[in-house]
This record gives C-alpha cells, sequence and structure tokens, in this order.
C-alpha cells in the first residue's frame, strides 16, 4: 500500500472527497480512467485477477443464494403437510373446533396426545400480543429518546446517550430472558400484583429493550437526515423550538420513523429466547388481557421441535410455522427497506 | 432563541425517554455485574462445570463459544467481503444484480434467528449432513448429526449482513482518489483493490467482523438444534463434535438446574462473562470504527 | 468408513496446539475400534470409544453424573450427553442419531414399530433408577394432600380455586412441562387419564424452571421428578383406595405412590461394546450410589440395604409393580 499511496495517505484528504465517494459507487472509475490513457503503458491483467473477479462476482450472490435455501429448506419439511396430511386436517390448524370432550369449539394448541391437536391460532395471537405490548412501550421511549438526542441534546450528553443505546442492541437475548425471568418477573409481580408471574407484560418489557435500539438508531438516522435548512427556515419564520421539533423535523422524518417502527415489529415477532424465558408459554385465546401468559409461535418452535421425531406431523407443523414466520418477517423488511428508500428520495429532492 | 415553558417540557419528555433507556441499561449491567462478579475466579473460568450444574466452571462453555465463533468468522469473512467488494467496486449503482443482493442483505438481516436454527437443521444436518453420509457410506449418521460445524455455519449465514454492509461502508469511504491514483499508475483494477482499497478499508471491515462475532457470539435459537450440548466435559476438538456454549448454558442454568438458589451465582457468572465478551467486543469495534473515520475526517 | 472421522484435520493446527494444551489431549479419536470387528455389521460405525446419550429433561443431571463418572473410572471413553432442546431421546434413537436414549417413559409401540420398519433394528431397554412424580405447592399453601381426581380436574381447569381442594379461597396458577418432555407425557397418562391440559396452564422448559415458578407463586401447584424439588413442598397423593401417600422410596418402589415410574434408556439393535459396558455399569452399585445422590432413587436389591437413606429392605417384588412399568399406554 505505501508504495502506492505513499506520504500522502488518507489523512491529507478532505471530507467532501469522503462525502462524494460515500454516495457514489466506484463503478464509473473505468470510465472516468481509462488504462489505455496516453500517460502510460497498460499492465497486462494477468488471468487469474479475472478468474478472482469472476469469482468475487460469483460470491456475491451468496446473499441471495441463503434467502432461497431458507425458504426452499425450511419449506421442504413443511409443505408435505399440504398434500400428505398425516391423518390431520388443516382447517384444524387455524379454525376451531369441537373436539370430544370440549363443551364447545375452541382453539386449541395440544401437540402432544391423541388426537393431536395442532391449532396455531392461539400461538399468532401471542406472537401479536406480546409484538403490539411491546411496540406500545417501546416507540414512545425510542423515538422520545431518539428527538432528544438529535434536537436537544448538548454534544457531550449526545456522545454518552447514543452509544449507551445502541449497546441494547449488543446485550443477547438470552440475557435479557434471563433477567426478566429472574428478576423482572418476581419484581413486577410483588409490584403490581400480576396473577401469572411470567406474562405478557413482562416479556414486553424484555423484549423492548432489543426493539428500542433499532427503532432509536433508525430514527435518529432520519431526524438528522432533516436539511437543517428547514429548521432554520421554521425558526426564521417565527416558530417556536417546539413547533419546528412538532410540526417540521419530525413530520419529515415520519417515513423514517415508520420504516423504524415496521423493523422493529419484524424483530420483535422474530425474538425467541425472552419469550421462551419469561412469557409463561400457555398457549391461551387471551388477545385483550396483557396480563397473562402467552406462548408464541417462535417460543413454539424452539421448545417443541428438539423432541419430535422427523417427519412427524407435529415435526411438519412446527417447520410450517417457521414458513409462516419467515413470510412474515419477510414483507416486512421489504415494506422497511422502500419506506426508508421513499425517505431519502423525497429528503434528498427537497 | 429563549427557550419557553414548552420546549422545556417537550426537552424534558424526550429526555426522560432517554433517561428511561439508561436507566434499564444500568439497571441491568448493575445486576448483573453485582451478583456476577463474586462467582468469577480462575477455576470457574477454566474448569468444567459439575455435573449437577451447581459447582464447577465453564471452561468449556467458554471455549465452545470461542471455537464456535472463530469457525463463523472463517466462513462469513470470504463471502462477506467478496460481496461488499462487488456491491462498492464492481457493481453499477443500476445492476439488477446488485440491487437484488442489497435486498437479500437487507432481508437476511430481518430472518428471525429461530428460522435460522430451522435451516440449519433442514439444510445443514438433514440434507447437507445426510447426503455426505451417503456418500461416505456411514450406515449411521456422522455428518448427519448436529455438530459445532453447522452451528457455525449457521451463525455464518445470520451475519453475513452485518459483515456485508460493515465492510461495504467501509470500501465506500476510502477516498475516489486513492483508486484514482492507483488505477493512473497503470495497476489494474484488482490490484487497486487488493493493494489499495482493501487494506486502506481494514479498520471498517474489522469493525464489521468484531461486531459479526459479537452478534454471533451471543445467539442461541439457531444453535439449538445444530450442536451445542448441555453438558460435555471435555473440549470440542473435532468439527463433528457438539459442545458447549455460553448462551446455551445461561439457558439450561436458568431452566434445568436442579436447585435454582444454588445455581444462582453460576448463573449470574455465566451471564457477566457472556456479556462482558460481547460489549468488549462491541466496544473495540466502536473504537476502531471512530479511529477510521477521524483518520479520514483530519 | 471407520476413519473417516480422522480426515477431519481441517481446523487450523495452531487452534489443535491450544486445544491440547487446554484439554491434556483427552479425546482419543485415533484409536481404533476395538469392537467393530467382534460385534455383528450392523453395529454402530462411530468410534467406538464415543457415546453419546440423549435425554428426556428430567435425566439430563442425572445422565450428566453417570458420563462424569464413567469416564473418570474409564480412561479414553467418553461420553456425550445432550438434553433440553438438542434433540432428544427416543425421537434421537429413530432418527438414528444418538447410541443411547435416555427416557422417562416408556417406549410406545408404534415408535417400536417404526425402528422396525425404517431401522430394522429392535429394541433392547434397561432400567436405570426409580422415579415417584411430585406434585409441589408453594410452602405457604395449607392443602397438604389431593386426590388423582382433585389433580385431574385441576390440571383439567375444572377446578380454579383453591377453595374447592380445601384450601384458602386464591387462584390455582397451574406449571406444567413442556409437552415434549416425558414428564409431561407420563402425567397426562396417568393423572389426566389423557384428557388436554387446560390452556392456561403455563409450559415451562425445564423442571427446574417449574420449581423456580412455584416457589415464587402462592397459589401455584406444578409436577416434577422428586430429583428437583427443592425449595418448595410436596404435596401427598391419594390414589384410588383414598390413601394420602407421600412421595418416598419406600412408597416409590412398593408402588403405593400413584405416580411412580423407571427412568429407562434404550439402545436400539445391538449396542457396542462400550454401550453394553456402560449399560452394564449403569445397573451397578457405583452409578446407582449417583443415583441416590441425584435424588432418585436407586433400582431395588442393587444397593446393600444399610446403605440405603431409609433402612427399608428393597422388596423383593419385581419392579414391575410399580405403575409405570406397563409398556403400552392405551392409545
Amino acid at each position: 500500500m505505501n508504495d502506492i499511496v505513499g506520504e500522502t495517505g488518507p489523512r491529507t484528504l478532505d471530507r467532501a472527497n469522503q462525502r462524494d465517494s460515500a454516495t457514489t459507487s466506484h463503478a464509473d472509475l473505468r470510465a472516468s480512467i481509462s488504462p489505455r490513457g496516453p500517460l502510460q503503458k497498460r499492465t497486462p491483467t494477468p488471468i487469474w485477477h479475472r478468474i478472482a473477479e469472476k469469482m468475487i462476482a460469483a460470491t456475491s450472490v451468496a446473499a441471495v443464494l441463503a434467502i432461497a435455501l431458507i425458504f426452499v429448506f425450511i419449506g421442504r419439511e413443511a409443505l408435505p403437510l399440504l398434500w400428505d396430511h398425516l391423518g390431520m386436517n388443516l382447517r384444524d390448524m387455524i379454525f376451531p373446533r369441537q373436539w370430544t370432550g370440549y363443551d364447545s369449539a375452541v382453539y386449541i394448541w395440544q401437540p402432544v396426545g391423541t388426537p393431536e391437536k395442532f391449532n396455531a391460532m392461539p400461538l399468532f395471537i401471542g406472537s401479536l400480543k406480546v409484538t403490539l405490548l411491546t411496540m406500545v412501550w417501546s416507540i414512545p421511549i425510542a423515538i422520545g429518546a431518539a428527538t432528544f438526542v438529535s434536537q436537544y441534546a448538548a454534544k457531550r450528553v449526545r456522545d454518552i446517550v447514543k452509544p449507551a443505546i445502541e449497546m441494547l442492541a449488543g446485550i443477547p437475548s438470552v440475557v435479557l430472558g434471563f433477567f426478566a425471568l429472574m428478576v423482572l418477573a418476581t419484581w413486577l409481580q410483588d409490584t403490581f400484583g400480576f396473577a401469572y408471574r411470567l406474562n405478557a407484560i413482562v416479556s414486553a418489557i424484555a423484549l423492548s429493550l432489543t426493539v428500542i435500539p433499532i427503532i432509536f438508531t433508525i430514527t435518529e438516522d432520519a431526524l438528522h437526515a432533516v436539511p437543517k435548512s428547514m429548521r432554520e427556515a421554521s425558526l426564521a419564520l417565527g416558530a417556536r423550538h417546539w413547533q419546528t421539533t412538532l410540526y417540521v423535523v419530525l413530520p419529515a422524518a415520519l417515513p423514517g420513523i415508520a420504516a423504524a417502527v415496521i423493523l422493529g415489529f419484524g424483530r420483535a415477532i422474530g425474538e425467541t429466547m425472552v419469550v421462551l424465558m419469561a412469557s409463561g408459554n400457555a398457549a391461551i385465546m387471551e388477545p385483550l388481557n396483557p396480563a397473562t401468559s402467552v406462548r408464541t409461535v417462535t417460543a413454539t418452535i424452539a421448545a417443541e421441535l428438539g423432541e419430535v421425531a422427523q417427519g412427524d406431523t407435529h415435526w411438519r407443523v412446527l417447520f410450517m410455522l417457521g414458513v409462516v414466520l419467515f413470510l412474515i418477517t419477510f414483507v416486512l423488511n421489504r415494506l422497511g427497506a422502500r419506506v426508508i428508500t421513499r425517505l431519502h428520495k423525497k429528503l434528498t429532492a427537497s | 432563541m429563549k427557550f419557553v415553558a414548552r420546549d422545556w417540557i417537550l426537552a424534558g419528555l424526550t429526555g426522560a425517554a432517554a433517561l428511561i433507556v439508561l436507566f434499564l441499561l444500568a439497571f441491568i449491567l448493575g445486576q448483573i455485574v453485582w451478583n456476577g462478579a463474586p462467582a468469577i475466579t480462575g477455576t470457574f473460568l477454566t474448569a468444567s462445570p459439575s455435573a449437577d450444574m451447581t459447582g464447577g466452571g465453564i471452561g468449556p462453555a467458554i471455549f465452545g463459544t470461542a471455537l464456535l465463533t472463530l469457525l463463523m468468522t472463517v466462513a462469513v469473512v470470504p463471502v462477506g467481503v467478496a460481496t461488499a467488494v462487488y456491491l462498492s467496486e464492481y457493481a453499477s449503482p443500476r445492476s439488477k444484480l446488485a440491487g437484488l443482493v442489497r435486498a437479500a442483505v437487507q432481508n437476511l438481516a430481518g430472518v428471525p434467528s429461530i428460522v435460522f436454527g430451522l435451516f440449519g437443521l433442514g439444510f445443514f444436518v438433514l440434507f447437507i449432513g445426510r447426503n455426505i453420509d451417503r456418500v461416505i457410506g456411514n450406515d449411521r449418521p456422522v455428518w448427519g448429526q448436529p455438530a459445532i460445524l453447522w452451528s457455525a455455519l449457521t451463525l455464518a449465514i445470520l451475519t453475513l449482513p452485518v459483515v456485508i454492509v460493515t465492510t461495504e461502508e467501509a470500501l465506500r469511504n476510502v477516498p475516489r482518489d486513492l483508486r484514482e491514483a492507483s488505477l493512473a499508475l497503470g495497476a489494474t483494477r484488482f490490484q487497486t483493490i487488493l493493494k489499495v482499497v482493501l487494506p486502506n478499508a481494514t479498520g471498517g471491515i474489522l469493525t464489521g467482523v468484531i461486531l459479526a462475532v459479537s452478534r454471533g457470539a451471543g445467539e442461541v435459537a439457531p444453535i439449538i438444534f445444530t450442536g451445542a450440548a448441555n453438558f460435555l466435559p471435555y473440549l470440542p476438538t473435532d468439527l463433528r463434535d457438539m459442545y458447549m456454549h455460553l448462551g446455551y448454558h445461561v439457558y439450561a442454568l436458568a431452566t434445568q438446574s436442579p436447585n435454582v438458589d444454588a445455581a444462582r451465582p453460576m448463573l449470574f457468572g455465566t451471564v457477566l462473562v457472556l456479556i462482558t465478551l460481547t460489549f468488549s467486543l462491541n466496544l473495540i469495534a466502536v473504537v476502531i470504527r471512530n479511529r477510521t473515520r477521524k483518520s479520514y475526517a483530519q | 468408513m471407520l476413519s473417516s472421522r480422522l480426515n477431519v484435520r481441517l481446523l487450523p493446527s495452531v487452534f489443535a496446539l491450544f486445544t491440547m494444551a487446554c484439554s491434556g489431549g483427552h479425546r482419543n479419536d485415533q484409536a481404533p475400534a476395538p469392537s467393530a470387528s467382534g460385534e455383528s455389521p450392523s453395529a454402530p460405525a462411530a468410534p467406538s470409544r464415543m457415546l453419546t446419550l440423549k435425554d428426556s429433561d428430567t435425566m439430563v443431571i442425572l445422565a450428566q453424573r453417570f458420563a462424569e463418572a464413567y469416564m473418570r473410572t474409564h480412561p479414553g471413553t467418553t461420553i456425550q450427553v445432550s438434553g433440553g432442546g438438542s434433540g432428544v431421546g427416543i425421537a434421537a434413537l429413530l432418527n438414528g442419531t444418538t447410541d443411547i436414549a435416555n427416557s422417562s417413559r416408556p417406549m410406545k409401540d408404534e415408535e417400536k414399530a417404526r425402528l422396525r420398519e425404517t431401522r430394522h433394528q429392535e429394541v433392547a431397554e434397561t432400567r436405570v433408577a426409580l422415579d415417584a412424580l411430585a406434585v409441589y405447592v408453594h410452602s405457604a399453601n395449607p392443602v397438604q394432600q389431593l386426590t388423582l381426581e382433585q389433580l385431574s380436574q385441576i390440571y383439567t381447569g375444572r377446578v380454579s380455586n383453591w377453595r374447592d381442594v380445601g384450601g384458602p379461597d386464591m387462584p390455582i396458577v397451574l406449571y406444567s412441562r413442556e409437552n415434549n418432555s416425558g414428564t409431561y407425557a407420563f402425567f397426562k397418562e396417568h393423572v389426566l387419564r389423557t384428557a388436554d391440559f387446560a390452556a392456561n396452564a403455563q409450559t415451562l422448559p425445564g423442571t427446574a424452571a417449574v420449581i423456580n415458578a412455584v416457589s415464587r407463586d402462592r397459589g401455584g401447584i406444578g409436577y416434577g421428578g422428586i430429583a428437583y424439588g427443592e425449595g418448595i413442598r410436596h404435596v401427598k397423593l391419594a390414589g384410588a383406595d383414598g390413601q394420602a401417600i407421600e412421595p418416598s422410596l419406600e412408597n416409590a418402589t412398593s408402588g403405593r405412590y400413584p405416580l411412580s415410574r423407571f427412568l429407562l434408556m434404550y439402545t436400539a439393535g445391538n449396542p457396542s461394546a462400550l454401550a453394553a459396558d456402560f449399560l452394564r455399569w449403569v445397573g451397578g452399585v457405583d452409578a446407582q450410589r449417583l443415583v441416590e445422590v441425584v435424588g432418585y432413587y436407586p433400582l431395588p436389591g442393587v444397593l446393600p440395604p444399610s446403605a440405603g437413606t431409609t433402612p427399608t429392605p428393597p422388596p423383593a417384588v419385581a419392579p414391575s409393580a410399580a405403575p409405570a412399568a406397563p409398556a403400552a399406554p392405551p392409545q
């Protein structure tokens, strides 16, 4: 490196250059500087360079391949269920049924026993319940904190708060689950007198610690990307600081905030260890009571798959849950990405 | 402009939100350090756990986690860096393929970790592993069962987006002038990437790798079905061995120890070690990132 | 085929060195399989000095103790125990990923048939220990005893207040085990008579988690092995004859306690020499003492009476007197 870059090194380069290079691809370099220019002889490209370049291009497909393989190989275990029901009625996975010994039609997840009952509704209700609770509590906090950091905090404060919140993202979820199980659950029950020690609220609070950093980071980026001129124009027109923040900056960043919420939602619904350890895992259909225990899709897969014989109905149903989960998060991610792209277009256009 | 009352209210509310998060972070860390620190001794860090999981140490779990993340890194870095090089150096901004790759990376980042676990089991263990067995002629699964290799590959796919995104950013931050200078001196494009762009982006790439390691070291859901064991008194020395893992050990201790109160110090100790590991990795990544950013900024 | 395991030296040599330094190189992959020659062709092809045990949660601790002790007295062998989330017991045996499957419930006929069908192997069963399933309540709960019928009503949700079973006016909070555990299956079969658990029963991923929960929940009730029963109180159970029985060695071996069972190990086909030796060892005095240490009851007749925790001589009756022994559960 030194023989080419020499003493000049990267240190002498100015910021403008850096910004410029950050926003454009370097792929157009070949066009701007022809190696066949008049100044020098062209170095012949060794054959292995070409091979290496081909390999790089080929390797870059890995991520696409990974997504495809995930879908194919989870589907491979799950989809046979659609044509080979193994004695199970697919309707019973979604709709309630009056089983012998029950007074009415019920949604019930009891995969062990005869007959096996695989109604997935309580699981999805459980996942949604925990996720929504998490969002209700995470959204205001994360957006508030992001607003504070980008609009009010002095640089010294910002330099502490921002990395600290980002540090939260570095806590492994099993640690959060452990914390919720051992400390938070007891404390909350003692304080609020919940009938169930492990419940949706406990999991939601622990889950929010994984979601808040995501919403915070994306929101903060979005707020940061709002052009200074918009703020200044508002202030110059006589708007108060709070008016500018609430009616100019936040609305301008709204698509980014929406994307943050969508991606946070995707993260919360896919989180496993926290809910496995701290939600009580009872598969009940009580979507409206937040203080009852829940069983989520993710926790169900994690808890049950290890001990199911391969190819069983139960095995296929669990993989099927995985397929649905994968599709849900896939759609949420595409949605989030699209919203962010739109925001960037909007802000760079204005 | 002077702050009026409503300004103070808004600042106060948003500040309170930030404070709540900071408080929660401090509370969790405080609890873990306070309860976990007394358990940390030399023996605890090196010894095998006693069989009833209330005594002994977590040596095999530390080793297993380290080996797992090492294998994962070996697998993920070449692929991740190559993809980033392609995206940043070769693909034109309007390239369809690049757009597809970017979308895939974004999606991959959002796939739930338990789905990776299902995938690792369905693809690596049951498809790749079983087929290796079939080809070799084992009448009993040798490759086709949970093992550290399969866990590492599963985690490599999980952390691929982290490496790609950070590396691409690092490559983009290498000033255009350097490339131009190199090309103008007659270097081929590949030479330029190899000798100029990558060395100048080392800091950023390293950041990505460290962040990936930190993420990979803490994930439990993907390894439950692909190779983590409850108890192994020896260290894994073969790619087809199962292994102990800090995160999985936390889960096992918290839910399966025979005496919850006796296991408590060990549990907090294990959590402290795990969180120290991931945090120090994150911290190193932040420091490196700030340094490399500064070096261009001056 | 046998050497396929040796060919893998993909780890960087640095790491191999580090491993040796740390572990003293106690794995022994290089040893040729001494057993393979003597065994029938269907003997496992894996290195003979390595044994994999897959577990029901109930037996994880016990199996780990066994592994630890056996490896200490049989240097050069490696016993790998996995349990909880990583493919357990009978399912692993069916899938062919374990040498020995530990189970706290007897294998079903259909499972045996399946093994015969897919792998052409017969199952061999070894009794390891005797376990009594205890029912726990919070230590402040005044309820001392329950009948099996009451227990069934509680867990199916037909009784939801302690008042109805002689306790204070307090809602009952149900704690159960994950539906993949042998404990769950046993309880469902012998207490609920295959009826479904109430939907609001919280299922926890380990018996320890159940105990932890019950010990913090005044209205809580849970069930699990006695091995796990510290910090909470056991309830006496009454079977058909109406007599409330304490879970104890005496009552478990005599079959008077209504919820006792044998913990079992299963092998498929011809076990390797190591597996056979290990199973022999498990039935011996050393292993049975460990059974006691862990908190289960040793197999009747193995330990000398004086060494036991109770002075009662082990009954001469065949252990099948215990209700857990009948193999095929009614479907």
